[in-house]
């Protein structure tokens, strides 16, 4: 097989995992395990892989998260927590009978030193019922809430401190 | 045990059916866009989560609650992300969210030079 760029160990081994991946989730989907389809399974992954290696689309960027695991997954918790919470106070909001909004647009700042980091504070914000991420500034967020009370700012800015937690501090 | 897992799975589609009915009578109730967006998003968030909680629990330690949690995960990224690009291309457009009783709009919002026009309903 004619490869345009040279090829290095690391790419071999790039190369041996993303069809080790593209397999593994073959199997999670499938749920068919005869031999021969199994086979063919590990077939096409590896052939999958050898066509986008030859055909040059591998951009050489690294797929980079900088995130602390085992902090993400608690913040995951605390978030999970949070929108319940929120739920229930936008549930509230929504049957009761006189529907006392209280709407307002406000500025956020945001801490996040990664593109990342940003985009699950801004995730989290919408994905808390009643907050809806906007608009981004430079080192800001602009958010609507439905109903907002001065509680709100300190709350966003405990989330926003959560979030940079997470971080490494790589970009 | 077999009944724990179902009254609990029973209760996560029960309340994950309410959330959703409730952010359609939300949708339905609100006045206008801005916080029908939040009615919305109880259903996105909310039900979504419950209801394939409760599924999972249906279905066991099989590929299916697999895949379940993979569209999970899925629609805990996308669905937010949908309700930013909404949101955000209402502002550009021109609708100007509402202050509530009391509150001044904040200053330097984006946009705020754009024709309001379009605002009134």
């Amino acid at each position: 097989m004619v490869l345009t760029r040279p090829q290095t160990s690391g790419e071999t081994l790039r190369t041996i995992l993303s069809i080790l991946t593209l397999f593994a989730l073959w199997l999670l989907l499938s749920g068919i395990y005869k031999p021969l389809i199994v086979w063919l399974g590990l077939a096409s992954s590896i052939v999958a892989v050898l066509v986008v290696r030859r055909m040059d689309a591998i951009d050489g960027h690294r797929l980079s998260i900088p995130l602390k695991p085992l902090k993400f997954i608690t913040y995951l918790f605390w978030l999970l927590k949070e929108i319940a919470v929120s739920n229930i106070a936008v549930t509230k909001l929504i049957l009761s009978p006189d529907m006392r909004l209280h709407q307002h647009f406000f500025r956020v700042p945001n801490t996040q030193r990664s593109e990342l980091g940003a985009a699950i504070y801004a995730n989290s914000i919408t994905l808390t019922p009643g907050t809806v991420s906007v608009e981004i500034d430079r080192d800001a967020f602009w958010v609507h809430a439905a109903d907002f009370s001065d509680a709100d700012h300190a709350a966003l800015a405990d989330m926003d401190a959560r979030v940079t937690a997470t971080e490494t501090g790589r970009r | 045990m077999t009944l724990l897992i179902e009254i609990l799975s029973w209760a996560c589609i029960l309340g994950g059916s309410f959330f959703t009915v409730v952010s359609a009578v939300g949708i339905l109730r609100f006045p206008d866009f801005w916080a029908r967006l939040h009615a919305a998003s109880v259903g996105d968030s909310g039900g979504m989560i419950l209801l394939i909680a409760g599924m999972c629990l249906q279905s066991g330690l099989t590929l299916i609650t697999v895949k379940l949690i993979a569209i999970g995960i899925f629609l805990f990224i996308t669905g937010p992300t949908a309700t930013h690009a909404v949101a955000n291309a209402a502002l550009v457009t021109g609708w100007r969210p509402t202050s509530g009783e009391g509150l001044e709009p904040e200053e330097n919002a984006p946009y705020a030079d754009a024709d309001p026009s379009v605002h009134d309903e």
